[in-house]
C-alpha cells in the first residue's frame, strides 16, 4: 500500500471514509517515515484513524493515551521489581557470580515495556497512536521528540534499545495546550474537518449498512445544519454514529414522522444541558424540516 | 517534475529555486519550514503522479503546515505562486517588511491617541529617560511624596520612578500567586505515594534490601492568569497604565496570557514579551478596525469563551478584567459569557477604576449584569488600591 489512492480504498474498506488530503498524508507519512500530527475538533474520527490505519495494514496497533503527569514509568519502560526482588531471595543461595545474577535481574523479562518500547521493539512496524499529546507536559513532549527522531530508548542498566521495527506513528491533539514549535516542525500535518453532508452520508452507510438511504441522507443533512447552530460543543461523527444506533434501535424511518420521540434522542448529539436548551422542539421540528 | 500547465514548462533544476522562493513566500506568512521539509518535498515530488494538482498540493501542505492557521492559508498561498492567481487582495504578504511599512504609514498619517500612547509606552520601555506618554494637562508635579503617590490616580501619573514601583508590586503579586498544587510529582522524604523505582535504586546501599521507602509528593504548580484589559475612549486615561501593569505581571511570570479589547478581543501576550511597538501598533488597528465604535465587553469575552478559552484556561486559572463596564452591546449577553468564563476560571476579579471615585455606583447596566458572576469587584485606580488586591489575590 504506497499510493492515496490506495490508502483511500482501503480505509473505505475498513469503514473510514477519508478525503484525498488524508490520503496523500498517509501515503507521505510512509514515504517519508515521518510522524503524523492529526488535529481537529473533538468526534472528527482522529482516533478511529490510527485503528482503521492499522487494520488496513493488518498491523498493531499500540495506544498511548498521554494525561497530565505522565512520565517514563507509565510511558517507557519500568522495572518489575517485585519479580525482582523475588528472584534476589531465589538466586541467594547459588552458586553464580555476583555479575551472573546482575544480569539475570536485569534482563529482558524483567523489562515491562510500557507503549514507547513496545512499539519500537516489535517483528513488523506497528502502528503507534499517541493520543491527545496536549494533554501531557511539555517535558515529555521534549522526550518524545527525541524518541521520535532516534528511535532508540537507554535503559541505564540494560543499555540502548534500538528500534527493530520503525513504527508509523499518528499523533493526535485537541489544542487544549499549544504544542512546541520544534514537535510540529517534526511531524506532517493535518487537519481533520467536520465532514460535509455528502461524506458524512457516506460515513453512516460504511458503519451502519443497514440503515436506510432516506435516513441516513436526513441525519448527515440535519447534523450538519446543527452544526451551524451556536453550540457550545458541536456534536462530532461519533455523535451521529450514536444517534443513528439510537434511531434505528427506535424504529424511526425519519425524521419527520414522530418528533418528540426523535427529539428525545438528541441526546446523543448534545451534551450540554446549554446545548440542550438550545435546541428546543420547535427548533428541532424547523431544522428536521429542512432537512426532508 | 511538478505540475500545473506554468511549472511543466520550467526546466527540471528550477524546481529547486521555485522551492526555495515558495518557502521563502511561507516564511514570510509565519510558516515554520525547515531545510528538512524542503528536502523532503523535492523528494515527495518525484515520487507521486504530479501532473495531478490536487496531489501536489496535498502533498506540500501536509509538509509545510504545522497548525491550524497555516492549513487554512496554504491554499491561497499556493494558488498565489503556482498558478499565479489571488483570490483575495492584500491577504499573501510579499516580504516581511509589508506589514510594517504599512502600519508606520497608519501611524505617520495622523492617527494618534490612544493607539499612539501605547506604542509610545514600548519606545519609552527601551529608552527609559525619555517619552513623557501621559496628556499634559493630567500629570502632577513629578515630585510628589510617597504616600501621595500611593493615593494618586493612575490617570494622573507620570512619574517615571512610579512606573518602577509598579513593576516591583507586579513582581510582589505574581510571586505570592505563583505556586499551587499540580499532579506531577517529585520527590520527598514524607509524601502520599511510594515511588518503587527510586526506592530500589537507593536499596543499593543497603545490600539490595529495601529499607527506606521513597514518597513522592505533588509538584507545586504556577497559577496562570489571565487578564483582559479594556482600551475603549472611556477608559483612556487608565488603559495605558494597566497595559503597563499587564507588561509587568508577564514579564515576571510566565503564566500570564494578555488580551486587550474595545470593540473586539486581541491577544497581546506575545507582542508584550517582544515589546515592539510597531508589532503593537499593528493589534491596536486591528482591534479598532471595522466598527463604529463603542466598547463590546460581553462580544469580547465570548469570542475569548469561543476561540481561546480551551487553551488557556486551566483549572488554576486566575482571570482579570479590567474595565469600567460600559457595554454598548447587550448585557444579558456579557452576563452568559462571564457565566462561561467563571465556569472556567478558578476566580474571576473584575477591577474598576472608576470605583474608586466617590460619587460611582456600578449603574452601567453591564456592570450590574456582570456583578453576581464575579468572586471580587474591586477599585484600582491607584497603587494603594492595587496593593490591597495582592493582600485579596494571596488569599486564592
Amino acid at each position: 500500500m504506497k499510493t492515496p489512492s490506495e490508502f483511500q480504498t482501503g480505509l473505505e474498506r475498513a469503514g473510514y471514509i477519508a478525503d484525498g488530503a488524508l490520503a496523500t498524508a498517509l501515503s507521505m507519512m510512509r514515504l517519508l517515515g515521518r510522524p503524523l500530527l492529526v488535529e481537529g475538533e473533538a468526534g472528527v474520527g482522529k482516533t478511529e484513524l490510527a485503528k482503521a490505519l492499522a487494520e488496513i495494514a493488518g498491523e498493531r496497533l499500540i495506544r498511548l493515551q498521554c494525561y497530565e503527569g505522565l512520565d517514563a514509568s507509565q510511558a517507557v519502560y519500568e522495572w518489575n521489581y517485585q519479580r525482582q526482588i523475588l528472584a534476589i531471595r531465589v538466586l541467594e543461595g547459588e552458586q553464580a557470580s555476583t555479575e551472573a545474577k546482575e544480569n539475570h535481574i536485569f534482563s529482558e523479562s524483567f523489562l515491562l515495556k510500557r507503549p514507547l518500547l513496545e512499539a519500537i521493539t516489535q517483528k513488523t512496524p506497528p502502528v503507534l497512536l499517541i493520543d491527545e499529546i496536549d494533554r501531557a507536559d511539555e517535558e515529555f513532549e521534549a522526550y518524545l521528540l527525541e524518541v521520535l527522531s532516534d528511535y532508540q530508548i537507554s535503559i541505564p542498566e540494560f543499555g540502548t534499545i534500538r528500534a527493530t521495527s520503525i513504527p508509523q506513528v499518528i499523533l493526535t491533539s485537541n489544542a487544549t495546550r499549544e504544542l512546541s514549535g520544534a514537535l510540529r516542525r517534526r511531524c506532517l500535518y493535518h487537519y481533520i474537518d467536520f465532514p460535509d453532508a455528502a461524506t458524512e452520508l457516506r460515513i453512516v452507510q460504511a458503519r451502519y449498512p443497514g440503515v436506510s438511504m432516506r435516513l441516513a441522507g436526513q441525519v448527515a443533512r440535519f447534523v450538519r445544519r446543527l452544526r451551524e447552530e451556536d453550540l457550545r460543543r458541536k456534536p462530532g461523527v461519533a455523535e451521529t454514529l450514536d444517534w443513528v444506533a439510537a434511531l434505528v434501535g427506535l424504529d424511526v424511518a425519519t425524521l419527520q414522522d414522530d418528533p418528540r420521540t426523535v427529539h428525545q434522542t438528541l441526546l446523543c448529539l448534545l451534551k450540554t444541558r446549554d446545548d440542550r436548551e438550545a435546541i428546543p422542539l420547535a427548533v428541532f421540528e424547523r431544522l428536521a424540516g429542512t432537512t426532508a | 517534475m511538478i505540475a500545473t500547465d506554468q511549472v511543466k514548462e520550467r526546466a527540471a533544476p528550477l524546481l529547486e529555486g521555485q522551492m526555495a522562493r515558495f518557502v521563502r513566500l511561507l516564511h514570510d506568512n509565519q510558516f515554520s519550514v525547515g531545510v528538512t521539509e524542503i528536502a523532503d518535498g523535492l523528494y515527495a515530488l518525484g515520487r507521486i503522479d504530479a501532473r495531478d494538482i490536487r496531489q501536489v498540493r496535498h502533498t506540500l501542505r501536509t509538509l509545510f503546515a504545522s497548525r491550524q492557521r497555516d492549513w487554512r492559508r496554504f491554499d491561497e498561498i499556493f494558488d498565489a505562486f503556482w498558478l499565479g492567481r489571488a483570490r483575495k487582495r492584500r491577504t499573501v504578504i510579499r516580504q516581511a517588511g509589508a506589514a510594517m511599512s504599512s502600519v508606520s504609514a497608519e501611524r505617520g498619517s495622523g492617527d494618534t491617541g490612544r493607539t499612539g500612547t501605547l506604542a509610545d509606552y514600548f519606545d519609552w520601555s527601551r529608552d527609559p529617560g525619555e517619552a513623557q506618554t501621559v496628556p499634559a494637562e493630567a500629570r502632577l508635579s513629578g515630585a510628589s511624596p510617597a504616600e501621595n503617590l500611593m493615593k494618586a490616580d493612575f490617570a494622573s501619573i507620570s512619574d517615571p520612578d512610579e512606573l518602577q514601583r509598579l513593576h516591583q508590586l507586579a513582581e510582589r503579586l505574581a510571586e505570592r500567586i505563583r505556586y499551587r498544587l499540580s499532579r506531577r510529582r517529585r520527590l520527598a522524604l514524607r509524601g502520599t505515594r511510594p515511588m518503587l523505582r527510586r526506592t530500589f535504586q537507593r536499596s543499593v546501599a543497603t545490600g539490595g534490601m529495601p529499607l527506606r521507602l521513597i514518597h513522592s509528593r505533588r509538584k507545586p504548580k504556577p497559577f496562570k492568569i489571565v487578564v483582559f484589559v479594556d482600551v475603549s475612549g472611556s477608559m483612556d486615561l487608565y488603559s495605558l497604565f494597566f497595559t503597563r501593569f499587564v507588561h509587568a505581571l508577564t514579564a515576571h511570570f510566565a503564566h500570564t496570557e494578555a488580551f486587550i479589547f474595545h470593540t473586539r478581543l486581541v491577544q497581546i501576550t506575545g507582542t508584550l514579551a517582544t515589546a515592539d511597538p510597531v508589532k503593537l501598533m499593528e493589534k491596536m488597528a486591528l482591534i479598532s478596525q471595522g466598527w463604529s465604535g463603542g466598547t463590546r465587553i460581553g462580544a469580547s469575552l465570548t469570542a475569548f469563551n469561543d476561540n481561546y478559552a480551551a487553551k488557556v484556561m486551566g483549572s488554576r486559572t486566575l482571570a482579570i478584567i479590567v474595565s469600567d463596564g460600559f457595554d454598548t452591546g447587550p448585557a444579558e449577553r456579557l452576563a452568559v459569557a462571564l457565566a462561561s468564563l467563571k465556569r472556567r476560571a478558578k476566580r474571576l476579579i473584575w477591577l474598576n477604576p472608576l470605583l474608586g471615585r466617590a460619587s460611582y455606583e456600578p449603574r452601567a447596566a453591564g456592570m450590574a449584569a456582570a456583578l453576581p458572576h464575579l468572586d471580587l469587584f474591586a477599585p484600582a485606580h491607584n497603587l494603594e488600591s492595587l496593593a490591597a488586591l495582592e493582600d485579596e489575590l494571596a488569599r486564592l
